[in-house]
């Protein structure tokens, strides 16, 4: 396993999806490993009854179906899907609406989705996705991108409630690809994968959705910055080092 | 890819299936990490006989794909493993000492030389064009790159006698720096082990990158011109816990006047150095362009309200949801 961890580091993230299915396929036995540690882009269909698009994961998932958060039916259709609890579906509801808008801000576009389901003892996770393509031809409102794509995916263990607060445990992972191209410049790629943890203790006094959502909103903004200052940052420096610009070319160097 | 199988039991994959996949890994391996990929696949194929078919395939391909620089036994020099320079399986001509080497794909070292017989080397008259190109383009690369190595070869009509005929020279130009690895050396691929690369990625600055140009260079005697076509690529690799690739390439055309062999040089030098800086400004224009305009059309660093989205406030919930509901915002 940690050969096949080790491979999908290396393999550009844009091969990401041939890797996995490659070494699903070499290794059958670490099938469930390999799916719940390795990232791949996210799928989204269409919820039939609502016409509403939702995202497609390991938790929304039962045989072939996929439930959608919108009409809480699977698709296509299943007799005796899973469906969470009363409590927990009405949270589910709440957590899309209100992410909906959280994605609407910062991404001006795209596709969101939240999963809430029982876990053991009290607890309950909550898996939050976003998918946004950010290309000239969907989503990408100032048209620089040939080809952009960020997808998220969060995933919340929430302890049961004990004297007023509850632990919160954040697992995050970010995918993103971004291709400019034109021809006096070429084809300029960069594609990565990132996954971050954070934990909190925190009051329930302003319920877990609003515990949840800061959480993420604070990871979300940690990733982006990683990702541009410390990992586009890095290939930028190599690029440096491999051929150093002539002192007549400025460089501005990344704000820290 | 082969299939996973509908039934409980996943079906086993064939050695030639497996084979396939082995060598995708290795073929598609970024720049100098190949042994690093080889080494996990042939943990994972647990066959050494498989790994060794598809290593003796892929390991060629890569090599010539990323113009690998080998250092040649008797200190003359490194020969690039470049399609230009084969004559067979294992034999690459190196135009600049004039000698033949005999390489070890999978292993990545040069094992033996011997000097070029007359029919695998130029003309007096091509010779003359290709060396004094080679001696400029060296001077240019050894002034611009830390680590580059180039090699200039002629690919067609070497063996014209003099004026009036046409040839195509090309070259290659190489630079790759490899930082964390255990032999963090650019141009030593010779004696790189795989077992003494580091186990653990924690910590260790995972960063690699290379810079690899190829120049074909097509002089046309009856037309007094020659012209040029470059194919730029840059690729680095960060993945200190995580995994980051850029991944950019240029295609550019341009043409000059037919000289003598010492200004053709100066002259095509002139203009392989002019579209390189004027790329390697345009990837900085791009990295500079980032943050502020391109990464925005994927996600925003803040709302346009510019403070923190306000997750406590239902009442505003409610509101927006309305909103959203009436502008039909959240389709």
């Amino acid at each position: 396993m940690e050969a096949a961890m080790d491979l999908m580091r290396r393999i550009s993230p844009k091969e990401s999806e041939t890797a996995l299915s490659a070494l699903l396929s070499l290794l059958p036995h670490h099938s469930a490993d390999l799916l719940s540690q390795v990232d791949l882009p996210l799928q989204v269909c269409m919820d039939q009854q609502l016409m509403k698009e939702f995202i497609l994961c390991e938790y929304n998932r039962d045989a072939d179906s996929y439930r959608s958060p919108w009409s809480n039916k699977y698709f296509p259709p299943l007799e005796d899907g899973p469906l969470p609890s009363p409590q927990l579906r009405k949270l589910e509801i709440e957590a899309n609406e209100v992410f909906t808008v959280y994605r609407d801000q910062y991404y001006e576009g795209g596709v969101s989705s939240v999963y809430i389901w029982e876990d053991h003892n009290e607890s309950f996770i909550a898996c939050f996705l976003i998918k946004k393509d950010g290309s000239r031809t969907g989503h990408g409102r100032r048209g620089y991108l040939q080809e952009g794509s960020w997808d998220a995916v969060h995933v919340i263990e929430v302890g049961p409630e004990e004297e007023g607060t509850a632990h919160y445990r954040l697992t995050s992972t970010v995918m993103l690809s971004l291709t400019t191209e034109n021809k006096s410049s070429g084809t300029f790629n960069l594609s990565g994968s990132i996954r971050r943890q954070m934990s909190h203790d925190l009051s329930v006094a302003e319920g877990h959705l609003c515990n949840m959502g800061k959480m993420i909103e604070e990871m979300e903004g940690k990733l982006r910055n990683s990702l541009d200052q410390v990992y586009f940052g890095k290939t930028r420096e190599m690029v440096c080092t491999l051929r150093p610009p002539p002192d007549g070319i400025q460089l501005r160097l990344p704000e820290n | 890819m082969a299939d996973g199988g509908g039934g409980d039991e996943p079906e086993e994959l064939s050695d030639k299936q497996k084979a396939e996949i082995a060598k995708w890994f290795l073929a598609n391996a970024p720049a100098g990490e190949i042994q690093y990929v080889a080494k996990d696949v042939r943990s994972i194929l647990g066959d050494d006989k498989i790994y060794e078919m598809a290593a003796a395939e892929a390991f060629p391909l890569h090599n010539k794909a990323h113009l690998l620089a080998l250092e040649m036994p008797n200190r003359s020099g490194d020969v690039l493993i470049a399609t230009y320079g084969e004559l067979d399986k294992n034999n690459y001509f190196d135009p600049r000492t004039a000698q033949v080497a005999t390489v070890d794909h999978v292993k990545q070292v040069c094992t033996t030389v011997r000097p070029a017989n007359d029919d695998e080397l130029p003309s007096p008259y091509i010779e003359d064009f290709r060396s004094t190109l080679d001696a400029e383009l060296s001077k240019y690369v050894g002034e611009t790159y830390p680590k580059g190595v180039c090699a200039v070869y002629c690919i067609s009509g070497k063996d014209a006698e003099g004026p009036g005929a046409d040839f195509d020279l090309a070259s290659g130009v190489i630079s790759a720096s490899f930082v964390g690895s255990a032999n963090a050396s650019s141009l030593r691929f010779v004696g790189k082990d795989p077992d003494s690369g580091p186990h653990e990625f924690k910590g260790i600055n995972q960063n690699n990158g290379i810079w690899q140009s190829i120049w074909n260079i097509e002089f046309k005697d009856n037309m007094q011109f020659v012209e040029i076509k470059g194919k730029i690529q840059v690729g680095a690799h960060y993945f200190e816990e995580g995994n980051v690739q850029l991944d950019a390439k240029l295609e550019c055309k341009d043409s000059t006047i037919f000289q003598s062999p010492e200004d053709s040089a100066v002259s095509i030098t002139n203009i392989v150095r002019h579209h390189e800086t004027e790329y390697l400004a345009s990837l900085e224009a791009s990295y500079v362009n980032l943050p502020d305009t391109t990464f925005k059309d994927l996600r925003r660093k803040l709302p346009v309200t510019r403070t923190l989205f306000p997750w406590q406030n239902t009442m505003q919930f409610s509101l927006t949801r309305d909103i959203t509901k009436e502008m039909g915002i959240g389709k």
